[in-house]
């Protein structure tokens, strides 16, 4: 069984933080289809967190079909992130390795690198929300 | 909420009945000795004109241990409100506001009414109760001696009416209790504080109880005024300003009008129009040498028509006064208790 | 069905007012933070919605009732007052005693199973255990009498930090398994962030914002740019806090829209930082009849 941790540093929402965490533990295999996830009142307690944040993470994880609630029983993995994604990784791995290679060479710092690709990335990432 | 009550109070209920259980041993360990010594001294057998078998009885138990007995007590019931005032009164909502558990206390399922009136009730007649029970076996105790001091005081031994006496009897002191309790608690509530409040509660309980019976007690009935005129043959002397022609004339001593059992106010010589001024002495009565007649001084007073004024309660007034007196208590003390609902629903924290 | 109503609620110490004009509608089913510097009000507040204190203008309803009422609602309403307050002379296993002898809907195998939970030894008088254990019984009281909301006013501020997350973490089961109503407060941001799902700023005796965290944070942000009269903004944006230097700005506003501006980098707010910009904002004095903002999610 997963168990979750919080980074209240990060920034980030703490339900997006178990939505990440799943996701990871999917994508590492060390969460399999059929496998239970920990109760909400079990998450509550163990992150001290509202468990309304963990509901909120799961019915998300429901919606995205990775997992399933059984009244009564709890909520299970149904759902697998390999396929498709997994093969799709490799080519965009090797692009990026290229790009970065191009930066280096264009004199660009690791600093510079990283605000660069950060910005961009965010930018797009906003406008891509807005037309959704 | 009963149970609560009796959980936050046991203490002090406990040291009050180890009180009065040592209190009642020794009552019942004295009292059939006193008993004996009643029976044997004739005066229990006596139905009429007991005044000198009285007078013996008592003079017979002026041995120092039974007089403790009795002074203890009376000292226990005096201040028994006292003692329900400051412990068992003024912390009752003292305590709770200055640790602040009224906040835990008035958030159960039980309105902060509910939870005073209970408390109130439970504790103010525990209060009576124990002012009730000292009361009866004082009085069990002591009746032979209170039936021969109201025949006469003798060796310290007072007739009931006598301050002391009075309210360590019958009634009243569970009156007093009630009145103690409640002051304690209404106080608390004001202070919020437990030692200063128990200390007001103190003080206002003395003043009361030293205030009451000097100024109140003697105006709640109207005393009975009694007047004889003085005649000459019941003349035995008199009280004089001093010595000289002048002097003023003080008292007339004409024997003592016998009201057994009753409170004198004041027992004095006036005028036939009742003036306390008796004028000069008169000169038959000046110069009267160690073997002169005082025929003429008495026939000289005589005939001024001095009157013997005696104002005083009778006997048969005793229930009454135990009555009001217990009435007035309890009033104030239900008034004080309705100030403290009031309080505590408009106060708050 | 509200968790609790205020509208114009006031209360007066003498002439000072510890909380003034308050209109507030926290909804039923949330774990609503109530936050802000010490005297601000909040304890007032709290004290107010338990009826341990009366108002002075307004009217305030929890539950849709009036505070402190009757048993009925005295039943509704759990209560763990600042300091967590517990009868020192009595014993743990009285507190349960008092409890179940005190709330008809107490639940005592509840309150067991928590005093065991706690390794608290119920013959163990009360004034004895540690703070933790202290606020540790008294929210066990306010549990087990199973009410449907439970106000808690600064329960952790006396707690050390793994006291305190043991606090919170027992307090998000019971939210969990009981499906409870909570409102607490506190001073320290931190203690709130994880598990209040609504917040509520008071400050200089008033509510600064109120409304729903994830909510708060979407509609809130930094703005970073070079000098601009804020005046110069767009209408739907509010600033809530603004430094300027003699190139450069920094806004905290607050917009239902997004920012679309190219000269402003805009970066996200947390709660911490949302909370300082509303309570400075009251601290300067910056009151300028705005309408208190609630934001719904």
């Amino acid at each position: 069984m997963i168990e979750f941790h919080l980074d209240t540093r990060s920034g980030v929402a703490p339900y997006l933080q178990l939505i990440h965490q799943v996701r990871h533990a999917l994508r590492l295999d060390l969460l399999r289809e059929g496998e239970q996830l920990p109760t909400v009142k079990e998450v509550s307690a163990a992150l001290a967190i509202n468990p309304n944040t963990v509901l909120k993470a799961y019915r998300e994880l429901e919606y995205q079909q990775l997992v399933a609630a059984r009244p009564g029983r709890g909520t299970f993995v149904t759902g697998t992130l390999d396929g498709p994604l997994l093969a799709a990784q490799e080519p965009l791995r090797r692009e990026l390795v290229r790009w970065l290679g191009k930066a280096r060479r264009s004199g660009l710092d690791e600093e510079s690198i990283e605000a660069l690709f950060l910005a961009t990335f965010r930018s797009t990432a906003s406008s891509e929300e807005d037309i959704a | 909420m009963i149970w609560l009550t009796w959980r936050q109070f046991r203490v002090q209920a406990v040291v009050t009945a180890a009180i009065l259980a040592v209190f009642g041993v020794l009552l019942l360990v004295t009292g059939p000795s006193l008993g004996g010594v009643y029976r044997t001294s004739g005066f229990a057998a006596c139905h009429s004109g007991c005044a000198q078998l009285a007078g013996n009885f008592l003079a017979q138990i002026g041995v120092p241990h039974y007089h403790l007995v009795y002074l203890f007590g009376a000292v226990l019931i005096i201040v028994l409100p006292a003692i329900i005032g400051l412990f068992w009164g003024a912390p009752l909502l003292a305590r709770e506001l200055e640790a602040g558990t009224f906040r835990l206390a008035w958030n159960q399922s039980v309105t902060r009414e509910r939870w005073l009136a209970v408390k109130l009730g439970v504790l103010g007649l525990a209060s009576m109760a124990a002012a009730g029970l000292l009361s009866l076996i004082l009085g069990w105790w002591a009746s032979p001696i209170d039936r021969a001091a109201g025949l006469g005081s003798v060796g310290g031994y007072e007739n009931r009416f006598f301050p002391v006496v009075f309210g360590t009897r019958g009634i009243a002191p569970l009156g007093y209790a009630a009145f103690a309790f409640v002051l304690g608690v209404l106080i608390g509530l004001l202070i919020r504080r437990t030692v200063p409040a128990m200390a007001v509660t103190l003080g206002l309980i003395a003043a009361v109880q030293i205030a009451f019976p000097l100024v109140v007690r003697p105006h709640l009935i109207t005393p009975v005024r009694h007047s004889i005129t003085i005649t000459a043959s019941a003349i035995q002397g008199m009280g004089v300003s001093g010595p000289g022609p002048d002097a003023q004339l003080r008292t007339v001593f004409a024997g003592t009008v016998n009201t057994p059992g009753a409170w004198v106010y004041s027992d004095a010589t006036v005028t036939a129009s009742g003036s306390p001024d008796l004028g000069t002495v008169p000169a038959a009565c000046q110069n009267i040498g160690p073997n002169g007649s005082f025929q003429p001084c008495q026939q000289a007073l005589a005939a001024r028509n001095f009157q013997q004024q005696l104002v005083y309660q009778p006997a048969s007034r005793y229930w009454t006064f135990q009555a009001l007196e217990f009435g007035i208590y309890l009033t104030v003390a239900i008034v004080l208790a309705w100030a403290s609902f009031w309080l505590l629903r408009r106060r708050l924290s | 069905m509200t968790a609790l109503h205020a509208s114009g609620l006031g209360k007066r110490y003498r002439q000072r007012w510890a909380l003034s004009d308050c209109s507030l509608q926290i909804p039923a089913g949330r774990v609503a933070g109530l936050v802000g510097p010490n005297g601000a009000g909040k304890s007032t507040l709290l004290n107010l919605a338990v009826g341990l204190l009366a108002p002075d203008a307004g009217t305030v309803t929890v539950l849709d009732g009036q505070p402190g009422s009757g048993p009925a609602q005295l039943a509704k309403v759990g209560f763990v007052a600042q300091d967590t307050p517990v009868y020192a002379g009595l014993s743990v296993a009285d507190h349960l005693r008092l409890g179940g002898h005190l709330n008809p809907g107490w639940d005592a195998a509840y309150a067991q199973r928590r005093i065991e939970h706690l390794s608290l030894d119920p013959a163990q008088k009360a004034g004895k255990l540690s703070g933790g254990q202290k606020a540790q019984l008294a929210l066990t009281l306010a549990l087990a009498k199973r009410p449907r909301l439970l106000i808690l006013d600064e329960p952790v501020a006396s707690l050390d930090p793994l006291a305190r997350r043991e606090f919170l973490s027992d307090l998000m089961a019971a939210v969990a398994e009981h499906e409870v109503s909570v409102i607490l407060s506190s001073h320290l941001v931190s203690d709130l962030e994880r598990v209040c799902d609504y917040l509520v700023v008071l400050a200089a005796s008033r509510v600064q914002i109120a409304g729903d965290v994830d909510a708060l944070i979407a509609s809130h942000h930094r703005l970073i740019g070079p000098r601009r009269d804020p005046a110069t903004l767009p209408s739907d944006q509010l600033v809530i806090q603004g430094s300027h230097t003699d190139r450069q700005s920094t806004l905290i506003v607050q917009t239902r829209h997004p920012v679309l501006d190219p000269a402003w980098t805009v970066e996200q707010l947390n709660l911490e930082d949302l909370v300082l910009a509303y309570m400075s904002q009251a601290a300067n004095g910056h009151d300028r009849a705005r309408p208190v903002l609630e934001v719904q999610r």
